[in-house]
C-alpha cells in the first residue's frame, strides 16, 4: 500500500515534469522558429458539452485565444481558488476579457455533469465556460492537452482526483502559448493574459 | 538558556493570540481562528482552516472529526507537485508537535466537509467537533468567511511563503464554544 503510494507520487510527478516540460519546449521552439514543427505539441481536436448543453469542439473556440483550466467540482481547495483567480483576472481584464475564452473542463465527468458544472459556475465570473463529455471524450482532451489527472479510491468507496493544477494559455489557432503556474502572481498571471489579448486577430 | 528559550516561546504564544479555551477544563490543544470558505452553488465539499496549538509536553495529533453540516468529515493535506495537485486523506491523523502548532490552510491541510446538506454560506457559522488522540474532543464555531476570504494573506510576491492565514488582513474571528 505504501510502496504504491510512493509509486503513484512519482508517476504524478513525472506526468506533471512532463507537462511542463513539453510546455517549455513548445514555447521556447515557436519563439525562435516561428513554428512548432516536429515538436510534440498541446492542444488537439476534443469533442464536449458546455454547462449549458450546448456541443463544443476546438473549432468552437478557434478565433479567439483561450484560457484553459482543468478542474473537478469535488475539489475544496485548489479548484475553486483557481477559479476566483480566473475571475478576479477577467475583472482586471476589463472590456479586453471579451477577447478570450475561458473554460473549465472537469477531469471527473462521472460526478460533473453538465447540470452540476452550470450551478457550480453560477459562483464564479459569468465568462466561465463548463465542459464536460464522458469519460472517454474527457480522456481524450487530456491526452490532447498533455493533462494528468488520475482517480485515487478512497477507503470510503469514493474517490479523489489527482490532477494538473495550471492554467493552460492558447492562441487563437488554438495553439499552445504558454501557463499560468498555481499561485502565480497576479502581476505576472495579468502580463500573460495581455499578452494573449494582444494575439487576437483583429477583425 | 534552554529555560530562558523555554520561556521566550510560551511568552511569544501567549502574546500571539490569546487563546479562546473549548471547555472548562483547559484542554493541552488550543483551536485559534478556525474558518471556512464559502462554498460555490452544488458543491459537494468544503474545507475548515485554523491554527492547532498543543501547550502539552507530549505530542498529540488530530485524528478525525465531524460536523452537522456533511455526510463524513475527514483531515486531508493537500500539495502541488510539480503542476499536479494531489490531496490525501491523513490516516494517521495529523500530528500537533509538543509544545508547537500546526496550521490549516488553503494549499495544504485542511478538515474536509465531504457531502455538504447545503451550500456554506459567508456571515453564517457551524459547529465542528475535533477529536484528538489526547486532548480528546474540542468542539468550535466555525465561521464561513467569502469565498476569496484568504487571497490578501497570499502576500503579493509570488504567495509562495509559509507564513500561513495567521494574523493580518484574515484575522479577527477566534469564535469557539463555551461547554
Amino acid at each position: 500500500m505504501r510502496g504504491r503510494q510512493i509509486l503513484l507520487t512519482v508517476l504524478s510527478a513525472v506526468a506533471g515534469f512532463a507537462a511542463v516540460a513539453f510546455g517549455a519546449v513548445y514555447f521556447v521552439s515557436t519563439r525562435h522558429a516561428g513554428s512548432g514543427v516536429g515538436i510534440a505539441s498541446i492542444g488537439g481536436s476534443f469533442s464536449l458539452v458546455d454547462d449549458t448543453g450546448t456541443p463544443v469542439t476546438e473549432r468552437t473556440l478557434a478565433g479567439k485565444p483561450s484560457v484553459m483550466y482543468f478542474g473537478y467540482t469535488f475539489c475544496p481547495d485548489v479548484c475553486p481558488t483557481t477559479l476566483l483567480d480566473m475571475s478576479r483576472w477577467i475583472k482586471a481584464l476589463g472590456p479586453d476579457a471579451d477577447k478570450l475564452n475561458y473554460v473549465f473542463v472537469t477531469v471527473d465527468p462521472e460526478r460533473d455533469t453538465q447540470k452540476l458544472m452550470h450551478a457550480y459556475l453560477s459562483s464564479f465570473d459569468k465568462h466561465i465556460r463548463g465542459l464536460t463529455g464522458t469519460p472517454d471524450q474527457i480522456a481524450k482532451i487530456a491526452r490532447e492537452y498533455r493533462v494528468y489527472y488520475k482517480k485515487v479510491p478512497t477507503d470510503d468507496g469514493g474517490y479523489l482526483m489527482d490532477h494538473s493544477a495550471m492554467v493552460y494559455l492558447m492562441g487563437p489557432d488554438e495553439k499552445f502559448v504558454g501557463i499560468i503556474a498555481y499561485q502565480e502572481a497576479d502581476a505576472s498571471a495579468l502580463a500573460k493574459l495581455r499578452n494573449l489579448v494582444s494575439l487576437t486577430p483583429s477583425s | 538558556m534552554r529555560i530562558f528559550s523555554n520561556l521566550v516561546l510560551v511568552a511569544s504564544l501567549v502574546a500571539a493570540a490569546p487563546p479562546v479555551f473549548a471547555q472548562a477544563t483547559a484542554p493541552s490543544i488550543t483551536v485559534e481562528q478556525p474558518y471556512a470558505r464559502a462554498t460555490p452553488a452544488g458543491a459537494a465539499t468544503g474545507a475548515v482552516y485554523m491554527t492547532l496549538t498543543n501547550k502539552a509536553k507530549t505530542a498529540d495529533r488530530l485524528t478525525a472529526a465531524s460536523s452537522d453540516v456533511a455526510a463524513k468529515v475527514q483531515v486531508h493535506e493537500m500539495a502541488v507537485t510539480n503542476g499536479v495537485m494531489q490531496m490525501r486523506e491523513l490516516k494517521d491523523g495529523l500530528p500537533v508537535p509538543a509544545g508547537g502548532s500546526v496550521v490549516l490552510k488553503p494549499g495544504g491541510y485542511h478538515v474536509m466537509l465531504i457531502g455538504l446538506k447545503k451550500p456554506l454560506t459567508a456571515g453564517e457559522t457551524f459547529p465542528l467537533k475535533l477529536t484528538f488522540e489526547k486532548a480528546g474532543n474540542i468542539s468550535v464555531t466555525v465561521p464561513v468567511q467569502a469565498m476569496d476570504a484568504t487571497k490578501d494573506n497570499k502576500g503579493g510576491a509570488g504567495g509562495m511563503g509559509g507564513m500561513g492565514g495567521m494574523g493580518g488582513a484574515g484575522g479577527g474571528m477566534g469564535h469557539m464554544e463555551m461547554k
